[in-house]
């Protein structure tokens, strides 16, 4: 049994404060459901979790079984056990994806370096429906959302991190996708004990890949959590009758609306 | 005119020194006319355009000697360094081994050798067949150092395959350059006859020491010959080298060049094709990879002489340390050569403040209707595919070491010699590897 918690979490950027007090704990096998209007930080909370160079952390912690994370580079939170799913999955050209699970696996401990990656990355391309010549090309690069995605989820099932933070990882895809990616995360919950915090927009996402506790994010913080119905609540009433059901104040953005893709400039050359 | 010695002309590559080198009389005669242009040739300096951005100014001639060829430098049969390169190359149809620019070990298949393929040491060969044809590509684009290079020229592999004669395996050239000062003079010539096939490789190594390798390659292709060329350049850390690759290519004739520069201190190759009739198609590709203070320098020129022409250029290079890379290529298209269809394409990684790229595309069309491109990069390794490689625990070392063998895996995709890949590949990565020296590629 795994713990990853959030206290006190605040981070700026150019001296804008984003995160405003994050306080946030996840135990292996749950899966908790990050939701939030735009602007309200929820995908600089995943990268500040990773410890991404472009944010201060001005207070807080974040602790992985009692081990402070921060200060660590980004490798060395991902190696004790971190993953991220990234909404905007980054290209990269000739590396396959064989190649960056095999490097991966090298930090990661003597458990995760077993021999077999060859057989588990096929054995996920089956499970996951990507298909071979997925493999044999650069990572991303000239992927479909879908099959980025899909992608994504093939390197987090091999790489058995204890916890999963997915960023809007149900953006760009269809209904089967969707599917494909949210059932097997679900397996991995039970199969492996992964713990998930997952940031989306939209309750559909939960219905496949059950959310224990869902999260309102706003302003930079959680200003309410629950069950499964709050997300419900969300979809019938938006954030700002829920907030009013709720009886909470909902605080203003706190970074301007994401540009729509950072990085849609492929990376190679 | 009387002949300059080491005093007056402050180096050893006086014409004296270039006619006492023996051999047949035609190369003698060759020599003795380079030699007496060299002592009337200025060295050049980087405010030519060819030469800007190398290290030519500091070129000095006066540390570098001719070679002592004596008679039969026997201990060498064999040059070191082939090693396991020329092992993995495969099955192959011929060997020569040259050792400080003087062949040591020529052999061909018996069975291509009755078919009238020569292997050979061109001092050795018939003068009816070596003399018309040394210098056939290199005299059409001279500069100081072939003419220093004529003038010394003293033997070299010589490579023939008769019309309609087709090779399928490759042909190794191993060029192995040894001791302090020495200046060497590798030739290769490459002749493919009408519908002759034929794939070289080569590999280009020294020592540590201080020298001087001053190349010259020849490619002659015939009207439909086809061939496949990839030299690697794993010279040592004190080598200077300069080097001109020149292909002329006649109807219908297609090369798939290949260039993997990894050694040297400063190594400089210019790569030209003439396409000098219909039909004709040149592919050249080029890897390098600087470290240290080295510098790579590399001229390219893709010539269209004539109409309904294609080439294509791609070079990609990554520079780290304090390393220097230079890309300078033109395409050129002559009055009437239309339909022209060339490409070139260069680009560079960066992967240290200090290091650093220069890379200048250059067209000169004078047709109207052709097609052609060019495409020119220099850039530092992107924050965020090593931010996205560190999300799953990739190590920094090990982030930079897969995104820069992922960007050459195009080139060495379309390596004329598939068997080559993986030594290729490890050696690259060898570079790459300060870091680790673990082959990444064993995962799939």
């Amino acid at each position: 049994m795994s713990v990853l918690r959030i206290s006190g979490l605040r981070a700026e950027i150019g001296g804008h404060e984003i995160l405003r007090g994050v306080d946030l704990e996840v135990r292996s096998g749950e899966v908790h459901a990050l939701m939030g209007p735009n602007g309200s930080g929820k995908s600089t909370l995943a990268h500040v979790i990773m410890g991404r160079g472009d944010y201060d952390v001005t207070g807080g912690s974040v602790t992985l079984d009692g081990e402070e994370l921060l200060g660590l580079p980004t490798w060395q939170r991902a190696a004790r056990g971190l993953f991220l799913a990234m909404q905007y999955p980054v290209e990269l050209p000739g590396v396959r994806v064989g190649d960056l699970l095999q490097a991966a696996r090298r930090t990661a401990g003597p458990a995760a370096a077993a021999p077999g990656l060859g057989e588990r990355i096929t054995a996920e391309a089956a499970r996951l429906g990507v298909r071979d010549e997925f493999l044999s090309r650069g990572v991303n690069v000239e992927f479909s959302g879908g099959e980025k995605k899909r992608a994504e989820t093939l390197q987090l099932a091999v790489l058995e991190p204890a916890f999963a933070i997915l960023d809007e990882i149900d953006s760009g895809l269809d209904v089967d996708a969707l599917a494909d990616v949210a059932r097997r995360i679900e397996a991995m919950t039970t199969e492996t004990g992964l713990g998930v915090v997952a940031i989306t927009h939209y309750a559909r996402l939960l219905r496949e890949l059950r959310a224990d506790r869902v999260h309102i994010f706003a302003g930079g913080r959680v200003v309410a959590s629950g069950g499964p119905e709050l997300a419900a609540g969300l979809e019938r009433a938006g954030y700002d009758g829920l907030a009013a059901e709720l009886g909470v104040e909902l605080p203003a953005p706190v970074a301007p609306p994401e540009p729509a893709d950072p990085f849609a400039e492929p990376v190679g050359f | 005119m009387p002949a300059p010695d080491v005093a007056t002309s402050g180096h050893a590559f006086t014409p004296d020194a270039a006619a006492a080198l023996g051999g047949p009389s035609w190369l003698s005669r060759r020599r003795i006319e380079a030699a007496e242009k060299l002592a009337a040739v200025a060295w050049p300096t980087s405010r030519e355009e060819i030469w800007r951005y190398s290290r030519v100014d500091k070129f000095d001639p006066g540390r570098y000697s001719p070679p002592d060829y004596g008679e039969g430098s026997g201990p060498a049969r064999q040059a070191p360094g082939g090693g396991p390169f020329a092992a993995e190359a495969g099955d192959r149809a011929g060997l020569v081994v040259v050792r400080n620019g003087r062949v040591v070990h020529a052999e061909v298949e018996p069975g291509l050798a009755a078919a009238g393929v020569v292997v050979a040491d061109l001092a050795d060969v018939d003068p009816g067949l070596a003399a018309e044809r040394i210098g056939a590509c290199s005299d059409a684009s001279p500069d100081p150092f072939t003419v220093l290079h004529d003038a010394f020229l003293a033997g070299g592999a010589f490579i023939l395959v008769p019309d309609g004669v087709v090779v399928e395996a490759p042909i190794v050239v191993l060029h192995w350059t040894e001791g302090d000062g020495v200046a060497g003079f590798p030739h290769t010539f490459v002749g493919a006859g009408a519908s002759a096939e034929v794939a070289v490789v080569e590999r280009y190594a020294s020592t540590d020491q201080e020298m001087l390798v001053d190349a010259v390659v020849e490619l002659d292709l015939a009207e439909n010959a086809h061939v496949r060329y990839l030299a690697v350049q794993e010279h040592g850390t004190g080598t200077w080298q300069v080097a001109l690759q020149r292909a002329h290519l006649g109807r219908d004739a297609t090369l798939r060049s290949s260039a993997v520069a990894l050694g040297g201190d400063y190594a400089r190759l210019r790569s030209e094709s003439l396409l000098a009739a219909e039909g004709a198609e040149s592919d050249l590709l080029a890897v390098y990879y600087g470290d240290g203070d080295q510098m790579l320098d590399f001229r390219t020129l893709q010539d269209h002489a004539a109409p309904h022409t294609r080439s294509d250029l791609l070079f990609k290079g990554a520079v780290e340390d304090r390393a220097r890379s230079v890309y300078s290529g033109l395409i050129r298209v002559r009055p009437g050569a239309q339909k022209v269809d060339a490409h070139q394409s260069n680009r560079n990684l960066v992967l240290s403040e200090g290091a650093g790229a220069e890379s200048i595309p250059n067209l000169a069309i004078e047709a109207d209707d052709v097609r052609c491109t060019h495409a020119s990069a220099v850039g530092p390794i992107d924050d965020d595919a090593l931010y996205y490689l560190a999300t799953r625990g990739v190590s920094p070392d090990d982030a930079e070491r897969l995104i820069v063998l992922g960007f050459f895996e195009d080139v060495f995709g379309r390596l004329p010699l598939p068997s080559l890949e993986a030594p290729l590949r490890r050696s690259v990565n060898e570079k790459v590897g300060h870091l680790h020296p673990s082959d990444p590629r064993g995962a799939r």
